[in-house]
């Protein structure tokens, strides 16, 4: 049951997953945190940084990640847990491929016609309000902990949050770097 | 050679070489599949870019599945879609299996506690970067504050609000200012 709840699940976030990745990202959270429960928020984001740090596109990554965890979450095995990850990028993929084939197929012609310019015209600056939705998610006590509850983790979290959107925003530091020199300061400043 | 093989090994390639999402791809499948295979041209490789940019999905499965078809039809769209697919996959299936025994470890942990708001950032910066190539000003401004608003407060479904976006776009196309594209 959970296999296709799963599937049905990352099919639809790959067939309506428009501004790719990070575009993405405020879909998957808002399925398999807040709704399906799979994940814990602070999972999520760890995903999200494991996938920046290693290779390929960040919608796959998070696909086989989340398949993976939320089977083995609900306590099953790690032969099922891979065939959970397995059937998560599958269905995440399979919207991709049929849309794309038709498209080359035969609707090729039709993309540059004025209704579906519109579509995308209007898609855009929604899917900007996704992407400030997935961030915006993200800014909680799992992730940041609360001035109340740990001033110490907070204060430097906040910190952390700072200096990186300094760091690749503006210095234009690499942001796999940036990931590295932040886990080098919650080991020494977080443990 | 096979060119199911072939592609699907150039493919893989790709996908095991590049950091930082499919955006990092362009480059790569340029000089694969452009420059040395030389299996699209130029121009057809920018029309594709176009493309698989405003279609849902992730955008390196879009263009892979795109030139696979275009070589050898539906099978050659798998071949290429399961290249750019299995070398990430396979990776990051092997950090979960690992990952999963070592988070409870002190050192691990206090390392994530780090990271997390870092990963916030990462997400916040191409936020501002996609909203001046949305060309976001203060006239449509409200579009991305309402949907973000909408998902972070009410948790309303973006599923919802793709639904919503395409048909007012549609519509507005359609009634209000045909002649903008």
């Amino acid at each position: 049951m959970i296999f296709l709840s799963l599937f049905y699940t990352f099919f639809m976030i790959g067939l309506f997953g428009f501004g790719g990745g990070y575009g993405m990202l405020s879909l998957i959270q808002h399925e398999t945190v807040e709704t399906h429960h799979w994940l814990s928020t602070a999972e999520f984001t760890d995903i999200v940084a494991i996938s920046q740090m290693t290779p390929g596109p960040i919608g796959i990554n998070s696909a086989t990640y989340c398949g993976y965890t939320a089977i083995h979450n609900a306590g099953y095995g790690h032969l099922m847990a891979v065939l959970g990850s397995a059937t998560a990028t599958f269905a995440l993929v399979l919207p991709s491929l049929v849309l794309m084939i038709l498209i080359s197929r035969m609707f090729i012609k039709y993309m540059n016609t004025q209704p579906v310019r519109s579509i995308f015209a209007g898609l855009r600056p929604a899917v900007v309000g996704l992407l400030a939705a997935a961030t915006l998610l993200l800014c909680n006590k799992e992730n940041f902990s609360t001035p109340m509850e740990n001033p110490w983790q907070f204060f430097i979290s906040c910190a952390l949050l700072a200096a990186t959107a300094f760091g690749t925003g503006y210095l234009k530091i690499n942001p796999i770097r940036m990931i590295c020199y932040a886990g080098f300061a919650g080991l020494l400043l977080l443990y | 050679m096979n060119i199911y093989w072939d592609s699907f090994k150039t493919f893989f390639k790709i996908g095991i070489f590049t950091l930082g999402g499919g955006y990092a791809m362009i480059p790569l499948i340029e000089e694969e599949v452009v420059n040395k295979k030389q299996w699209v041209s130029k121009d057809e490789m920018l029309d594709l870019i176009a493309i698989a940019q405003s279609c849902p999905g992730v955008f390196a499965i879009n263009i892979a599945t795109f030139i696979g078809y275009k070589l050898k039809k539906t099978r050659g769209a798998i071949a290429t879609t399961v290249g750019t697919a299995l070398p990430s996959s396979l990776i990051i299936l092997a950090i979960a299996i690992f990952f999963s025994q070592f988070k409870d470890n002190p050192y691990v942990a206090a390392i994530f506690r780090g990271i997390r708001p870092a990963v916030v950032a990462l997400i916040a910066v191409p936020t501002f970067r996609m909203a001046q190539r949305a060309k976001i000003g203060w006239t449509n401004c409200w579009i991305p504050v309402v949907c973000a608003l909408a998902i972070w407060l009410l948790g309303v479904s973006p599923i919802y609000i793709i639904l919503i976006a395409a048909l007012a776009g549609y519509l507005y196309g359609m009634f209000i200012k045909p002649t903008e594209s």
